[in-house]
Formats: structure tokens, sequence, C-alpha cells
């Protein structure tokens, strides 16, 4: 009966929570009345049921493993997972769990101790310097535009004309005439940081500039476009776009590795005080001679010199 | 039999209320969260505000609520007559065999998830826009084409359970007094469905609202005011969905408070929908 009541009371309003799932309500049909009960209970013992299990697997998987949480800059994430799949291939017993989220995000979940590592692909701020940071790795900050642009090689001071938005068009540079579209990175991302730190100096970033959430996003955006320009990190260039030279300084390891090309940025581990246990040993294979080769290979700078 | 459906009564009267409880708590804690960050910058800086600079402490959000606006009405524009038409037809025209495949069709529209939408405009709508009509390419005009396709599952099942809502009287009557059966759905159906459709509208506009992650792919997200429908924008949503990773302290702040607006504007939409549709039948 109740049941019945409710339907019509849904098609008189009109509306309903959830619309698109049943357009068309169904009428009019409907089991006995002690059927239904029984079913209610059944559907209702079993629905609690899986709920009971659900949380117990969940509670139980937590604990089933020990290991330690690296987060933070989803610049710094694809190196940690690699670096921490290696290590997991010495050291079965334990596990490292590698997570995205940010640099800023990284730095304050090693403060409140969420996080055992935390990855920072800026320079930590004053007052995050009471915390305990080891550089890893340096990593460039390429600008890339479109492979198809002719644009070959820009001074510092041309990009940061360029990026504060006072030229607006390619052709003020003496290129093919059309507007400039800029790609950035969002508000307290790492790679943003540094592009203000070593590009820009106290020159704001336009306001009209496109923001994209990951390295990723940008070399999609630029891919996709032939007059726009942005700036990833040099490890992640690929074919799909184009690094310009800066100054005449091509930007590929060696330039980065003798301090020919400027835009470099250190890749931090930070931790909560002197990194001890597991944490400790995890750094410690992180700068070691095969894991610093490891980085080099995937383009980074490694911080160890005279690696052979 | 009867303590057995008191208790069955029972426990789903307490998962009824834990849905609601949960609400309240989130509604608790975006509160807290963002309205001292809205006093501490001012709420008239913080609503009429046109620069969005977390890292100077400047915290304006007019030009997102402004884009949230632009994009939505420009999924209106878009949504309502492709919406409506389909509703009629659905509800008048559509031959019993291609209604059954035509329903379920529109159903799985709203199942899409909506990282595809954003997908399917960034791959196949942005490169089409910024070839033909110029600009950047991810611009309002993308989004509010997208964001009018995943409305049309709202307009069209609410404004077709209006359309048949209707006391069946009300057709027979005008087609009997020589109505045609278009001025009969036009001058009697539809005006007679009106509260109801209004409210498909206005259900639709919240969900064109609350959209992030399709928005996040396609508008591009530029801080500023838009000018024109080829800019590109930032809504209410795709600022924290886009800056939620790396805040912290003020910013994080200011994005619960981007949140508290959101949740207002979601509000009197939804009410207005209610409203509109108690109404019904005057």
């Amino acid at each position: 009966m109740d049941n019945k009541d409710c339907r019509f009371r849904i098609a008189d309003c009109g509306i309903e929570n959830s619309p698109s799932l049943h357009p068309s309500l169904p009428r009019g049909e409907g089991g006995g009345e002690g059927r239904f009960g029984h079913w209610n209970l059944r559907f209702l013992s079993i629905w609690l049921f899986c709920l009971l299990l659900v949380t117990l697997l969940s509670v139980g998987c937590q604990r089933s493993r020990a290991g330690i949480t690296v987060a933070g800059s989803t610049s710094v994430e694809p190196f940690a997972e690699l670096l921490a799949e290696e290590y997991m291939m010495r050291h079965p017993e334990l596990h490292i769990y590698v997570q995205g989220g940010g640099s800023t995000a990284g730095i304050e979940a090693v403060r409140t101790r969420a996080a055992h590592i935390g990855m920072s692909s800026r320079s930590l701020a004053p007052r995050e310097k009471d915390l305990y940071a080891v550089t890893i790795a340096k990593d460039a900050v390429a600008i890339i535009v479109h492979p198809k642009n002719p644009v070959q090689d820009l001074t510092l001071e041309q990009v940061r004309t360029i990026f504060s938005g006072q030229i607006k068009n390619w052709k003020e540079l003496g290129r093919h005439l059309h507007p400039i579209v800029l790609v950035t990175r969002e508000e307290g991302s790492g790679t943003r940081e540094a592009f203000q730190k070593l590009v820009m100096g106290k020159e704001e970033i336009a306001l009209e500039s496109l923001v994209q959430d990951s390295n990723g996003a940008i070399r999609q955006v630029i891919a996709n476009d032939p007059s726009a320009i942005g700036y990833i990190s040099l490890g992640l260039v690929n074919d799909q776009v184009k690094a310009v030279k800066i100054s005449g300084v091509e930007p590929n390891l060696t330039n980065v590795h003798h301090g020919k090309y400027t835009l470099v940025r250190p890749f931090l581990f930070v931790f909560n005080g002197e990194p001890i246990g597991e944490a400790k040993s995890f750094l410690e294979f992180v700068l070691s001679p095969q894991a610093q080769k490891l980085l080099l290979k995937e383009g980074l700078t490694p911080v160890l010199q005279n690696l052979d | 039999m009867q303590v057995k459906e008191n208790v069955i009564g029972k426990i789903l009267l307490l998962i009824a209320l834990s849905s609601i409880f949960i609400l309240g708590l989130i509604t608790f804690f975006i509160f807290e969260e963002g309205f001292p960050l809205i006093l501490k910058v001012g709420p008239k800086a913080f609503f009429f505000g046109e620069k969005w600079i977390p890292s100077k402490g400047l915290f304006g959000i007019f030009p997102m609520i402004v884009s949230s606006f632009w994009v939505t009405f420009g999924a209106l524009i878009l949504g309502i007559p492709l919406g409506l038409s389909c509703a009629i037809f659905l509800c008048e025209w559509v031959p019993p065999a291609a209604g059954i495949i035509l329903r379920p069709t529109i159903q799985l529209l709203a199942a899409i998830p909506s990282v595809i939408y954003g997908f399917w405009g960034l791959i196949v709508l942005v490169p089409l826009v910024r070839n033909y009509l110029g600009g950047p390419g991810l611009s309002i005009l993308s989004g509010s084409m997208i964001l009018g396709f995943m409305i049309l599952p709202t307009i069209i099942s609410i404004s077709e359970d209006s359309l048949r809502a209707l006391p069946p009287t009300y057709k027979a009557g005008a087609l009997a007094l020589g109505a045609t059966h278009w001025q009969t759905i036009w001058r009697i159906m539809i005006p007679a469905a009106r509260s109801g459709i209004v409210a498909s509208i206005i259900l639709g506009m919240g969900r064109a609202i609350g959209e992030t992650m399709a928005m996040i792919m396609i508008l591009g997200n530029a801080v500023k005011m838009p000018s024109s429908f080829l800019d590109s924008a930032r809504t209410l949503t795709t600022n924290i969905g886009i800056e939620m990773g790396y805040a912290s302290g003020d910013h994080r702040q200011a994005l619960f408070a981007t949140g508290v607006i959101l949740f207002f504007i979601i509000m009197v939409l939804n009410s207005l929908a209610i409203i509109l549709s108690k109404r019904r039948g005057r």
C-alpha cells in the first residue's frame, strides 16, 4: 500500500532526486504483502552484512603491511615511484606508498606526520625552514612551444615580457602573426613557484594565461595549439613539444650539469626532524650511485658528482 | 510480524538519518573553514574583488561567479531547446519501438562519467573552436556546449514526466474543440506543465553550475573577467578542483569559502525548483 502512495507522490510533483535514472516510473505492479516484507528483510540483512565486510576488510588491509608514505609534488612523483619500485625489489618486506598532492601539501603532510617523507619541487619557504630537507636531484624547467612554431631561441627577458602579458602577438618577436596563448600552472605549484622565481622575478604572470594543473596537461595543450607557450619539467619534454633555447643555450642535461642552463630547481625530500629507520634507509638508497644513475637516465641532474 | 516491521522501520530510519547527518557535517565544515576567511578578507573584497592571486593575499572571486553563470547560461541556450523538443517528441510522437531505444540511450547520456565528456571535448571540440572561431579553443563556448549535452538527460526526463502527468482530459478537451495536435501541445500542454518544465531547467542549471572535472579540462581556467564566449574562464567549482592540491593556510580556506558561495547558489536553485514544482496545477 505504502509503496503505491509513494509512487504517486513522486509522479505528482514532477521531480525526483535522480531523474535520469528512472525517467519512466514503474506503475501498478507489486507482489503480495507477505512476500514483500520477506524480501525487504533479506535484502537489508545482506546489505548490512556487505557493509560490515567491506569495513572489516579495509581496516584489515591497512594493518597488514608495514610501510612508509611518500607524498607531495606531482613533478617528483613519477621519479619517486620509480625509486620506490627499485627499493622494494631489494627490500620486499617493506612497502613504500607514493602519493601526489603537490609540494605544499606534501610539506604539510610531513609536518602533521601524515607522511614520512614529503616531496617538494621548490626550495622551502622561510616558515618551513624548521623541517629537514635533502636535495635528491636537480631538475630544469624548459620553456616549450608547439613543434611547428618557428621560434627557436628566446632571451630570459623575452620570456619574462611574454609571460607578463606585455607582448601579446608572436609578430612582435618577428615571427608569424598570431596571438600568443600563455599556459601556466596553478597557484601553489612548485613548478610555478620555481618559474616565478627564476624567470619572472617581481613581474606577475599575466592573469589571462590558461591554467593547467599538471605538467602533462600543459604539454597536451601546447601540443595541440601552434600559438601556445608554456613551461614544464625538462624530464617530461617529449617530441610532441619543442623546448626553446634560452639565449642560445639548449636545455639539456650537459648544459644543466655545467651550470650553463640556469632555469634549474631542486627536487627535495622533506623530513620532520632527522630521518630515522626505514625513511632513512630509503633516503640512503636514493642518494646511492645506482639510484642517482637511474635518475640521470630519466632526465634529471643527479646531485652525486662523477657518476661513471 | 508487527515487531519485525517495527525493527525494519527503525533500521531504515537510522540509515536515512545518517545521510542527513553527513550532509549536516559537510555543511558545518565548509562554513567553519570558509567563513573566517570571508570575514578576514572582507565580504566586499571577496565577492566583488576581480583579482585572485593567493600568493599575494588577493582573494577576489567575482570573475569566477560571473564565469559560472556565463557557462551555465550558455549550456541552457543549447540544452533547453534540445531537451524540450526531445521531451515533447518522446511524449507525443515517438513510435513505441523507437521509444524503447531512445529512452535508455538518453539515460546512458547521464551515466557517462564527466571526465569522458571532458576528454572528448578537449580532443574534438576544442580544436574545432580554435581552428574555426579563433582564440585558444579552451573557452566558455566549448565548455557550454559540453555542459549543454550533460544537462540534457535531466531536462528531458523531468519535462517528459511532467508532460505525462497532465490529466488526459486536457489533451482530449483541446482536441475535441478542434485544436490541431501541435496547437494542443504548444498552447495547452506546455503551459499546463510549465512548473515541471521550469523545475527541470533549474535542476539542469544546478547540475551545470556544479560540474567540475569536464570544466577543468575544457575551460582553460584563466582567472579573469570573461569578455567573450571565446575567452578562457574559471568557474567556482574548477577553482576548488584545480588549486586544492597545492593550497595551504589562507589559500585553502579561500577555497572552502568558494565552496560556501557555491553552496548558497545551489541551495537557492534547488529551493526554486521545489517551490516551482509545488505550484503545479494552478
